[in-house]
This record gives C-alpha cells, sequence and structure tokens, in this order.
C-alpha cells in the first residue's frame, strides 16, 4: 500500500514553528510525541530558548528568583534545529517557506505560527526612551525592571492597572518602595472583571499603600537633563515625581510579519477556525498553517461562536496542544479547541483566578464569601445563563463555576450553598467600562467527562 | 441493584476485601434504595461534589429522618463544638487558617521539614525496637506491625508536634488508645462499659490538654499548641474550647488515619514482593508509591456526612436538600473510568490524581505529614526488615467501615538489618 | 539544576508543595503560590517530594542533569 501523504508527513515532513515561547514549544514537544520524525525548525525573536513569563511581574520582581532562571522545563527532548534571536519577516504561502530577518528562507510543510504579543510601548517614542521607562514582557524587561527596583528608587509609576501593572505594584509595596498607579479608568482590573470586582481591588491596592489615582491619564512624561525621568504629568494637573515608570497599557500582536502574505492577520491577531486552522484574507481556511497562543483568535462554541482572543497561559498550553494533533491528522481525527478560558493573578496577597469569559457578564452576584474579606465567589451572567466567574482566595470552588459555565446553568444562579452572606445573594450590574453585549445565538452545551471526552450539545437557543 | 449492599459494605465479614462491592457499587453512580444515605461512588462525580458549595459538611444541615446507618458513629466529641472537619465556611476557613498558621505555610512554611529528623529517629527506634524482640521476638511468634510500629509513630509524632512533653507521652498514647478503641467497637463487648471507659478516656485527655493549654499560655513555647493557644487578635485567636475541639480533631484524625496508611501499605508490599523489593534498593520510590497506596488503599474509605443545602441533580438523581450522603472515596479511586487497570497496585503509575485525602476545602489537613510519616516508615521497613513475610493473609481488621485498616499486622522475618 | 513550572490555572493553593520544599516553593498569602523556576540540584529529593505529592498535578520538572547525562 503506498504511503499516505499524512504519514510521510510525519516520517520525513518540514515542520516550522514561528515563535519559541510557551506555545511554540509545548507544540513541538506535542508533535514528537505523536510521531512526528521528521525535521522541527523553532524560530524565534528573542535569543532565549523558551522561557516562562508569569513569574516576570512576581517572582523576579520581588527577588526571589532571577529573570535569567525561568527558562520553561521540557516535557520532553524536541529534536529541534533552533534559529533564535532571528525573528519571521514574511511568509510566502504559495512556496510554503517562511522568510527571516537575516534573508534566509526555512521551507515547510506545516507551518505553527505562535508570534505571541509583545508590550504596547509608552506612545510618546522620544519620552518612552528615557532612563528608567520600562515595559514589562520579556526577560530582558524583566532583569532590567528587578534590576532598577534592587537599586532603590525614590517612586515607581505604574501606568495602566490591569493584571500586569497591579501584580507590579503590589511587589514594589511587599519590597517597600513608593508607588503610584495611575489608571484611566475608575478602578483597576474592571477591564477584565468589571467594576464591582474592580472596587475590591482598588480597597486592595490602597490598603496596601498604593498611591492609586483613577479615572486619570498620563499625558507627558518627562526628563532631566541626563535623559533619566523624573517626573509624570497626569490629565487632572498633577505631576508625580518618579524615577521608575512602567508602562503597562496591553499587548500588540506579532503580526506586522505576515502583512500582504495573504493570511488573515491584522491587529486582532490571526483569525483560524476551532482546530486551529489559520483562514486566508479570502476567508477560507488554509490547511497547512496553524496558530496558537495569544496571536490566535479563534471561534468558541460556548460564546456564541465568537472568535476569542485570549492572552491566558493555560490557552496558549492547549492551543498548542490542539495545533499540533490537528497538524498531524487527517480531517475525521482533529478536534476543536474548546478551552474553557481561565486565567490567575497573584496580587497583595490575594490569588485572583477566573474561568469562563467575564467581559461578557452583565451581571455579577457574589454567591460565597465577602468582598470585604478579600475572600470571595462571584458569578457573571449574560442573558439568563453563567458565562463566567471570579474568586479571590476561594479557587477550591472555581472547578463548580466551571461546570456551570460548560453547561450553561441558569443566572442568578437558583441553588443555596455554603457562605451565602447577606450583602451577596442578589445580581447587580457587572459594570464593565464597555459592554459589548453580542447578541444572542444558539447556545452550546459540554459535556462528559474529562476535557478530551467532551461532547458538543446543541441545544436550542434561549427565546 | 442487589438490596441490601450497603449493609453487605458495613457488615464485618466484608472488610478485608470490599473492592468487589465498591464496584457493584459504581454500576449505579448514585446509589439509593429509597431510604437511607445516597452514595456516590464514581470518581468525576466525587471529585465534583468536593468542589461543590451546595454541599454542606455540617450535619446540622441534615434532615431529621436521616436514616443513616454510620449517623452518631463518628468519633465523639462529647461537649465540644464541632471541629472544622464538620463546619462550612466561614467558621471552618477561620478555624482551619488559624490552625494552620502554627502547623504549615504561609506563616510555618518550616514546620513540617524540620521535622524530618525527628520522624527518622522515631522511625529508627522503633524498628530497632522490633530487632530487641521488645513485645514479640523476631524469631518467636512473630512481629503485630500495628501494636509496635504503625501505632505508637504517629502518636509519638502527634505529641512532638502539639508539644506535649516527653514525659507525659506515655499517658498520652493510653488515651489516645482508648478513644481509637471507640471508633472501632467491638460489637460483642459490653457497650456500657466500653463507653465508660472512653467518656473517662475524653475527659481525662480533655482535662490534660486544658492544662497544658493554660500551661503554655503563662509560658509558650515555639510548639504548635503554645503558638495555638496564643492567637493572633482581630478574631483570629480560638476559645479554649474551640482549642480543645481542634486538639482533639488533630489527634483523632491525624492517628487514625495514619496507622491504616503505614498498615494498609506494608501489607499491600508484602503482597506484591518484586515491589518490596524495589523499595529496598531505591528508597526513593516511596515518594510514587505512597501515591498509588492513598488510591489503592486509602485510610478513609468513605466520607459519611455531607448534605445538600438545596436540591441538587447528579447523574439524573435529585438529591433532596438535607439528605445523607456518602462519598465513597475508596470506590472512586477503583473507578475505570478514571483510572486505567484500577485494580493494580502500580507505584510507576503516571496519572495518579486520587481522592485518598479528600478534595477541595476539606481535604486532609495533615497531608503533608502523613505523606512524610509513611513514605519514611515504608522505606526504613522495607530496608531494614530481612526477607519479611505476612503470617496472617487476610489478616483481622479493624470493626470501622470508614476508617478501614487492619486490627494486627503479624509479620515474620529473619533478620532486622541495622 | 532543576527547571520547573506550576500551572497555575490547576492549582488550588493546597500548600503541599511548600510544605515539603519550603526552598523553592512558597505561599503569598493563604492560597496565592510563588516559587523559584530554576532550583539547586540539592532540592532535588524535595521537589520530587513535592511534585508527587501535588493534589492537582500541576508542577512540570525538568532535571537538567539528569537529561544531559
Amino acid at each position: 500500500m503506498p504511503e499516505s501523504e499524512l504519514e510521510s508527513l510525519k516520517s520525513r515532513g518540514r515542520i516550522v514553528v514561528v515563535g519559541a515561547s510557551l506555545a511554540g514549544l509545548r507544540a513541538a514537544e506535542t508533535l514528537r510525541e505523536k510521531g512526528f520524525k521528521g525535521t522541527l525548525t523553532m524560530i524565534g525573536d528573542e535569543p532565549y530558548e523558551p522561557y516562562d513569563r508569569p513569574p516576570l511581574s512576581k517572582q523576579v520582581l520581588l527577588g526571589m528568583a532571577r529573570a535569567e532562571d525561568t527558562a520553561l522545563p521540557r516535557r520532553r527532548d524536541i529534536e529541534a534545529e533552533w534559529r533564535l534571536g532571528v525573528p519571521a519577516s514574511g511568509l510566502d504561502m504559495a512556496g510554503r517557506r517562511v522568510k527571516l530577518a537575516d534573508g534566509d528562507e526555512v521551507p515547510y510543510d506545516r507551518l505553527l505560527i505562535a508570534t505571541g504579543v509583545r508590550a504596547r510601548p509608552w506612545p510618546n517614542e522620544a519620552e518612552g526612551e528615557l532612563d528608567g521607562v520600562f515595559v514589562l514582557r520579556t526577560r530582558a524587561d524583566g532583569a532590567g525592571l528587578a534590576r532598577r527596583l534592587e537599586a532603590g528608587p525614590r517612586r515607581v509609576l505604574v501606568i495602566g492597572a490591569g493584571f500586569t501593572g497591579s501584580e507590579i505594584a503590589s511587589a514594589c509595596r511587599e519590597r517597600g518602595l513608593e508607588v503610584t498607579v495611575a489608571e484611566r479608568a475608575d478602578a483597576p482590573l474592571v477591564g477584565a472583571l468589571g467594576g464591582v470586582v474592580g472596587a475590591v481591588a482598588a480597597e486592595m491596592h490602597r490598603e496596601h499603600g498604593v498611591d492609586l489615582r483613577t479615572g486619570v491619564m498620563v499625558t507627558r512624561l518627562e526628563g532631566d537633563a541626563g535623559g533619566r525621568v523624573r517626573a509624570a504629568h497626569l490629565s487632572d494637573g498633577a505631576v508625580v515625581e518618579c524615577d521608575v515608570v512602567v508602562v503597562c497599557l496591553g499587548a500588540q500582536r506579532n503580526t506586522e510579519w505576515l502583512a500582504g502574505s495573504g493570511l488573515g492577520a491584522g491587529p486582532r491577531g490571526i483569525a483560524c477556525d476551532a482546530g486551529c486552522r489559520a483562514f486566508g484574507i479570502t476567508g477560507i481556511v488554509t490547511d497547512d498553517i496553524y496558530v496558537a497562543g495569544d496571536v490566535a483568535r479563534s471561534p468558541h462554541p460556548l460564546f456564541g461562536y465568537q472568535f476569542l482572543s485570549l492572552e491566558h497561559w493555560g490557552n496558549a498550553v492547549s492551543q498548542a496542544e490542539t495545533a499540533a494533533h490537528n497538524m498531524l491528522s487527517d480531517s475525521a481525527g482533529r478536534r476543536p479547541h474548546i478551552w474553557v478560558p481561565a486565567f490567575w493573578s497573584s496580587q497583595f496577597g490575594v490569588n485572583i483566578k477566573s474561568v469562563g469569559v467575564p467581559t461578557m457578564g452583565t451581571e455579577i452576584m457574589i454567591t460565597q464569601g465577602s468582598p470585604a474579606e478579600r475572600r470571595f465567589a462571584g458569578v457573571y451572567g449574560y442573558q439568563g445563563r453563567i458565562i463566567g466567574a471570579v474568586t479571590f482566595d476561594n479557587a477550591r470552588w472555581l472547578d463548580f463555576y466551571q461546570r456551570q459555565i460548560e453547561a450553561t446553568a441558569p443566572f442568578p444562579p437558583e441553588f443555596s450553598n455554603v457562605d451565602r452572606r447577606p450583602e451577596g445573594g442578589r445580581p447587580v450590574p457587572a459594570d464593565f467600562p464597555d459592554p459589548s453585549v453580542p447578541t444572542h445565538g444558539p447556545t452550546v452545551t459540554l459535556s462528559g467527562y474529562s476535557p478530551a471526552d467532551r461532547r458538543m450539545t446543541f441545544t436550542p437557543a434561549r427565546n | 441493584m442487589k438490596q441490601g449492599i450497603l449493609s453487605q459494605i458495613l457488615d464485618y465479614a466484608n472488610r478485608a476485601n470490599p473492592y468487589p462491592l465498591y464496584e457493584e457499587l459504581r454500576r449505579t453512580p448514585v446509589f439509593h434504595d429509597g431510604e437511607g444515605p445516597y452514595v456516590v461512588s464514581t470518581y468525576h462525580e466525587i471529585h465534583g461534589l468536593l468542589h461543590d458549595p451546595r454541599l454542606s459538611s455540617d450535619t446540622r444541615n441534615r434532615g431529621a429522618a436521616a436514616g443513616d446507618p454510620l449517623a452518631g458513629q463518628e468519633e465523639g466529641e462529647g461537649q465540644l463544638p464541632p471541629s472544622f472537619l464538620k463546619l462550612d465556611p466561614p467558621e471552618h476557613d477561620r478555624l482551619r487558617r488559624m490552625t494552620n498558621r502554627p502547623f504549615g505555610p504561609p506563616h510555618s512554611p518550616r514546620r513540617i521539614d524540620g521535622m524530618r529528623e525527628e520522624l527518622r529517629s522515631i522511625v529508627k527506634g522503633l524498628i530497632d525496637g522490633l530487632a530487641d524482640g521488645r513485645g514479640g521476638s523476631v524469631g518467636g511468634d512473630g512481629i503485630d506491625l500495628v501494636e509496635q510500629f504503625s501505632y505508637p509513630f504517629p502518636v509519638t509524632m502527634i505529641c512532638r508536634l502539639l508539644g506535649v512533653p516527653r514525659e507525659d507521652e506515655a499517658r498520652f498514647h493510653v488515651w489516645a488508645d482508648t478513644l481509637a478503641a471507640s471508633l472501632d467497637p467491638d460489637p460483642d463487648a459490653d457497650a456500657e462499659q466500653r463507653e465508660k471507659v472512653t467518656s473517662s478516656a475524653r475527659m481525662e485527655l480533655g482535662m490534660y490538654l486544658a492544662g497544658l493549654i493554660e500551661e503554655r499560655r503563662k509560658n509558650p513555647g515555639d510548639d504548635m499548641l503554645s503558638q495555638l493557644a496564643a492567637g493572633h487578635g482581630q478574631g483570629e485567636t480560638m476559645s479554649t474550647m474551640e482549642l480543645l475541639s481542634t486538639a482533639a480533631l488533630l489527634l483523632i484524625a491525624g492517628h487514625e488515619t495514619t496507622v491504616n496508611l503505614i498498615t494498609n501499605g506494608m501489607l499491600t508490599l508484602l503482597r506484591h514482593p518484586d515491589v518490596l523489593e524495589r523499595l529496598r534498593r531505591e528508597p526513593r520510590l516511596a515518594v510514587p508509591l505512597v501515591e498509588e497506596l492513598l488510591r489503592y488503599e486509602p485510610p478513609v474509605q468513605l466520607l459519611p456526612q455531607r448534605t445538600p443545602l438545596s436540591d441538587i441533580e447528579v447523574c439524573g438523581v435529585t438529591i433532596p436538600k438535607g439528605a445523607p450522603m456518602w462519598l465513597v472515596l475508596a470506590a472512586g479511586n477503583r473507578d475505570p473510568q478514571r483510572f486505567e487497570n484500577p485494580d493494580r497496585f502500580d507505584p510507576d503509575r503516571k496519572d495518579v490524581q486520587h481522592l485518598g485525602l479528600g478534595s477541595g476545602i476539606h481535604s486532609c489537613f495533615g497531608a503533608p505529614l502523613a505523606r512524610l510519616e509513611a513514605q519514611l516508615a515504608l522505606s526504613e521497613l522495607a530496608r531494614r526488615l530481612h526477607n519479611p513475610r505476612l503470617l496472617d493473609d487476610p489478616p483481622p481488621y479493624r470493626q470501622n467501615a470508614v476508617l478501614r485498616g487492619p486490627r494486627h499486622l503479624m509479620i515474620a522475618c529473619d533478620d532486622v538489618r541495622p | 539544576m532543576l527547571r520547573l513550572v506550576v500551572d497555575l490555572n490547576r492549582c488550588q493553593g493546597y500548600a503541599q508543595c511548600a510544605f515539603l520544599a519550603p526552598d523553592v516553593f512558597a505561599m503569598h498569602g493563604d492560597e496565592g503560590l510563588l516559587y523559584d523556576p530554576q532550583a539547586e540540584a540539592a532540592q532535588r529529593e524535595r521537589v520530587a517530594q513535592a511534585a508527587a505529592a501535588c493534589p492537582v498535578q500541576a508542577i512540570l520538572v525538568e532535571d537538567a542533569e539528569a537529561s544531559d547525562a
């Protein structure tokens, strides 16, 4: 019997992975795990082997670990050819080649794009280049910022109170450093968790001695004669003297290198189907290019088939595994990426975790514990169902809420439970700053025993 | 489903091997025979329920006509308030957090790690004692591993942990033995007499602990009881009654389970001589081996005190509010839907996320200590006992179906190595 | 040298690792976990105990020296 195309791919094919971070590494390991014996090339713009980023805003800033020591453990040997320190600069879809910035070209039979995101820089380039102004995304960023905090700055200014900004502020306070946080919204974390939880986060900042300024923008960074940052000007007229500024304004997707390639890539990421296959700009799905991790946007059946872009550690791992599996499978063997979004953050000594898509929620109900005690669980409701959940130091209950989300359980919850407090127990507006409420579509229930054994069951749309 | 499977599980005749009954039970993941408890026996359902905030551990939330044959059989706490084992948040969280403060991280991260040498020396002393022929010679009638090793080891550890003075340890052992026996009533004995002995032991232990707490309040040491007694202000201080209740919980829960874990472990090893020989050569095998043991022969077979706070549905069965429930951990641990070849004891098993120590907020408080105790006990027994053999298989079991384990484990060996 | 990473989505703060290898894992508050992503070889046995004890099997360890050998 002649060898099938898939068999020859597995035995002698060429797979190229662009992006040598978490998603790229876990995909490469999965490819080998699933019996890929051909050549594997890992392309990464940073000169380091894959490392883990979450410690950079926590252990590293606390001085518990060095940024240089964050290399990811390997699940197995991947026997790859590494092209590190050289970014990909272009893609020839017809010729199946990745172009590198050094002029090289790498041919492929299957391509996985996992180029991730980078920190959004301070918009004024000259101000952003002042000494003492940082972003925090890479190992080098982490090492530089940790060194500067070690030196004992007089005041750190954090611009943007999302998760990264809040974690940095927390680490600074733990090290006894003065810190000001400037946030455009009314409270920290509102973009991810809404105003009700944001108010709790704001109290945590203030209790720990953070000078939290909300509802303001930083309009200008000012340097001294030596080119070192010395102050920031805020939109309310205030001036904050500071010698370290950390810009935490979110991320930008690394897709510029794909401009003109014909792939459906842009500032919002690279669109792919639920099986991680990239879309061309034609809206036709490719069959040799796959996407995983922060740079991907893929439709999720639990959330109205909206394309979700998730900058989540767990998503990168899960999507990489699915992409790798599908790269080596025929159409019947492919499986969808239906990971339920989940993330964590550790700040001010509190463990914050979330599942589902809180940002879709229009209401929130505190079901357990008490926000005043910084120990609670809350669920987000959308069109009468539970769509997301958050816990503060209550992670052991989160599995339950994830199953509620998967089962499209009704909101507000109809059950009694332990630790229900009088002040909770009723839904209130979740208070997201920009509620982008999509129209209702068919709902989908996930069921089955394990993530590997999930079956989708369509249920009719509610009303 | 055959009638009376719960009675069969409770029947002493089936104590040595309840696993075929659990297998039968799993065919009905939520078993209920019209009265009595709702019994859940499959892994995923148990795991889900352990993380389900609709379930209460507070037996006061149970309906009056509960009809649970195990009700009231748990440890008698006398006049003490319920321990955190039988409380829900927020009281559970508060008491457990306070108890944890002098025990483990974040406030006392080195307490357990710092006891490694002490554990080693206690184990060494006990195994040396087996060689001395104290209470049973090596070559003679054999050694009762329960009496001579599994029992004294954890009690001594708890004494050291709490800070019971060495000179009082012997008295402490007697009370612990009496209370342990009350968990395991001999049906032929005089119930009234037993109850009298038990309650007198409970009283004496309570008085002793109360005195010790008083003493530690005046002259605190760095032991756990001193720190518990000192408290931490701002509602983070236990009352004396809470403290007594907590100390009793640590004593009973920390003791009984570890005895069974170690004894079940040695029994399992003696039934798997190849694994025992490997452990003798590679003591590090003890680490994964104890996890597999917690799956294969968990010291707590089932959790008998959960109850739903509203009607809940599990596998298509509605469990009404206030109904008694049993979560049969030992059955879930052998669920073929979760574990490959579940009836095989395989210390190399890669996927061993067992239910042996529970899960969720009530997961075993003393787990790290139990793990170290069992790892050290089994690896040292394997290393030092030369050619150990089981004299009685199956061994005689204790009555208790929940805290299941051999009452005696008679073994012989050719020599005790140094 | 040991490399490690903890899947903190899985982690529920049971703290077994922080009990058993306190020089590598530390609880930050009641539930949050911080760890040294690169531990000394001397911690090998304790890290192995920590990883085995994790009730949610969230700890991945790579023993760099063992794999080089």
